[in-house]
């Protein structure tokens, strides 16, 4: 079977990206950051031939069960950062972001790969896109809650005027906050498109777009809470250290309802059922 | 024997008035350069001088004749009588002149340690040599290494890193709170001289506006118009600051000019937009609670000085740690010297093999016949790998003793047991 071995490369390119990205941040040589660059575009190239193969193999999305739905997390928060590097040039955000990422699978490498059962049900483009939408969006709130944590850091050092090591080797506050917004911005419609497709789903193949169940429930509030958060950034003027707490909040909310929500609370929605292949 | 030799004066061994002496003239630098090519005690040579330092380094055989000879160059362009400057002269020679050169690259030898200017002066200085053709092989490769020493430096220690200047901290500070200055507004709120300065900076990095308000509005005039500001009255400050990003203040007010209740009333209109003093005034312009609000950043005398303080202490540091790289490649260099007096004998070996070769060939070929283009190839490649592995080892132990004591004696043994002098005399 070619799936574990391509995650298990994955695994290990990816720790050695974070690891690589760490070494960069405290010795700040340029080459060790190219070559930890690369070696997690070469993790972020395996990790979509795994998803690709899985999706092949399985015929549906492969995000049934918590392992592969973490999995999946993680490669959207890579391919987010790719995206975003591109655009801010920031060779700092990867110090944080890959130790994220690789955090990630470290505990979907823990979890046992439980028996996979796919429901015919599954086997819906409307669910591929939920999943991709959702986890795109759920990618840009990871970015956005780093950069968050980095503005605190940074915001903290400038205020109290204890310029320490990481002073110089963090961005601008301006960048930061930047950064913040924009993955808020981008991400928001994705999140959205991604529940109303969802709905949409549901309806198609449970008979009702909303059925009141704990990880829907969680996951407007997760919307909700994001929904005015950029609402304070675009019209109130909100910025800098309340906005950054404010969207750390709204990604501990998201991790929530994308964890605790679906393993405990979750009726149809848990990986639990899911894996079990009971009832949908 | 060759000698590097490095001659000259800083800001630690002459004051001010002699070096500014010699820096003054412009043409110097070309007139230094061509005169050392005129002098024949000096086969290659170098002429540095900036507004802390003036130094020859040169390349010569005959060490007492150059060092004299530069001196009484210096004498000539300074206009100053020997005399007068002999005691502030330091001179250095061979490793101690590569170090020398590699720490006066790497800003190690600056008044300011870790300022950037010095590298590019020094490659100015290179230039001009190359030009006026006074550089040759050492220094070409001495000076390349030198930059790439700088190199090292600068990305392998923070020497260079931090600020050491109360004006430079400040806009250090600036550019970790807004990222980019260009098109940022900058409020001068009275004009003193440290203001200017700081005002300065911020402009060399790209601030669009600056408005200067004054107790007497005629100074804020002034000021203004250095920097094609806009003069603003007293009274308008708190318009102002809605529009700004950066304030300096500097009056010599004995109260607070700006107070937390007033900026915290500001935030809410500026839609929260950052905002950064500087408060260079003693005492205080700016009430120290404005620190306390979200997105304003206040930064008074003290603070600027301890974040120099930090610097310098961070800067000690990191000198060390450049001393180490410097003395590495000073090693690495003396090597590569020492490899070139064994030169000319490998040279004058392998040409003697090369000579033997042609005349032996030359003298077989009569008694060979007729022989096919093919197989008089086949001869020059036997004939010619023959003496090259005969000679392979001789040379290669040659340049194994090239950094050690005994070599001068392998040398010797070397052009005795090939009889290479006498062959250099046959041949003249």
């Amino acid at each position: 079977m070619m799936a574990p071995l391509l995650f298990k490369v994955t695994l290990f390119l990816i720790l050695l990206a974070a690891a690589g990205f760490i070494v960069y941040m405290v010795k700040q040589q340029k080459a060790v950051y190219t070559w930890s660059y690369r070696i997690l575009l070469l993790s972020f190239i395996f990790h979509t031939v795994y998803l690709g193969q899985r999706y092949y193999t399985l015929g549906v999305q492969p995000i049934i069960g918590i392992k592969a739905a973490l999995c999946f997390f993680s490669w959207a928060i890579v391919g987010v950062y790719l995206i975003f590097h591109l655009k801010f040039k920031l060779m700092i955000l990867g110090s944080f972001i890959a130790p994220f990422a690789a955090f990630l699978m470290i505990i979907a490498s823990a979890i046992p790969e439980g028996k996979v059962i796919v429901e015919p049900v599954f086997k819906s483009l409307w669910l591929t896109f939920h999943v991709i939408m959702s986890f795109l969006g759920d990618g840009m709130f990871a970015v956005a809650f780093i950069a968050a944590i980095m503005y605190l850091i940074q915001e903290r050092q400038i205020k109290k005027k204890r310029l320490g090591s990481f002073y110089t080797r963090l961005p601008s506050l301006e960048t930061l906050d930047k950064i913040n917004y924009y993955s808020l911005m981008y991400g928001f419609p994705f999140l959205t498109i991604g529940m109303v497709i969802g709905a949409i789903y549901a309806q198609y193949a449970l008979g009702s777009y909303w059925r009141w169940d704990p990880k829907e429930v969680w996951s407007l509030i997760t919307w909700l809470f994001y929904a005015a958060l950029l609402h304070g950034r675009v019209s109130m003027g909100w910025r800098g250290r309340r906005a950054a707490i404010m969207s750390i909040i709204a990604f501990l909310i998201l991790l929530f309802s994308f964890i605790g929500a679906s393993l405990w609370l979750s009726d149809y929605h848990s990986f639990k059922n899911l894996e079990g292949g009971t009832a949908v | 024997m060759i000698t590097i030799l490095d001659i000259g004066m800083n800001h630690e061994t002459a004051p001010v008035e002699l070096r500014e002496c010699i820096a003054r003239e412009p043409g110097n630098s070309s007139l230094a350069l061509s005169s050392m090519r005129e002098l024949p005690a000096i086969r290659e040579g170098l002429f540095l001088s900036t507004c802390n330092r003036v130094e020859a380094l040169c390349i010569t055989e005959h060490p007492q004749e150059a060092q004299q000879a530069v001196i009484s160059l210096i004498s000539r362009l300074g206009n100053v009588p020997e005399f007068d400057f002999s005691s502030s002269l330091f001179a250095f020679e061979d490793g101690e002149a590569v170090r020398h050169i590699f720490r006066v690259a790497s800003s190690l030898d600056s008044m300011v340690v870790g300022e950037p200017q010095i590298l590019g002066q020094i490659k100015d200085a290179y230039y001009d040599a190359t030009r006026e053709k006074t550089s040759g092989v050492i220094l070409n490769r001495l000076l390349h290494k030198a930059f790439h020493v700088a190199k090292r430096v600068r990305t392998e220690t923070g020497v260079s890193d931090a600020a050491v200047s109360i004006s430079y901290a400040a806009v250090e500070l600036a550019k970790k709170i807004f990222y980019n200055l260009e098109g940022k507004k900058v409020l001068l709120i009275g004009a003193g001289e440290m203001a200017e300065l700081a005002a300065r900076h911020l402009v060399n990095q790209g601030v669009s506006a600056i408005s200067v308000a004054n107790r007497t509005f005629e100074r804020a005039v002034q000021v203004a118009e250095i920097f094609n500001g806009a003069p603003v009255s007293f009274e308008e400050i708190m318009n102002q600051l809605l529009e700004v990003d950066i304030v300096i203040s500097s009056t010599a007010s004995t109260e607070y000019v700006i107070l937390q209740e007033q900026v915290k009333g500001l935030m809410r209109k500026r839609r929260n937009r950052p905002l950064f003093f500087i408060d260079i005034a003693v005492p205080r312009d700016v009430e120290p609670r404005v620190n306390d609000l979200d997105n304003v950043y206040l930064y008074d005398i003290d603070d600027l000085k301890g974040v120099i303080d930090v610097n310098m202490a961070q800067r000690q540091q990191e000198a060390v740690k450049a001393e180490r790289i410097v003395e590495e490649e000073v090693i690495k260099f003396e090597k590569w010297l020492k490899t070139l007096a064994v030169v000319p004998t490998i040279v004058s070996l392998k040409e003697k093999a090369e000579t033997i070769r042609r005349t032996e060939i030359k003298k077989s070929l009569s008694g060979l016949g007729n022989l096919s283009a093919s197989q008089l190839r086949s001869l020059e490649n036997l004939t010619a790998s023959i003496t090259e592995k005969i000679i392979h080892d001789p040379i290669l132990v040659l340049k194994k003793k090239a950094d050690r004591p005994t070599r001068d004696t392998y040398i010797d043994m070397m052009r005795k047991l090939f009889k290479l002098d006498l062959d250099n005399e046959e041949t003249e």
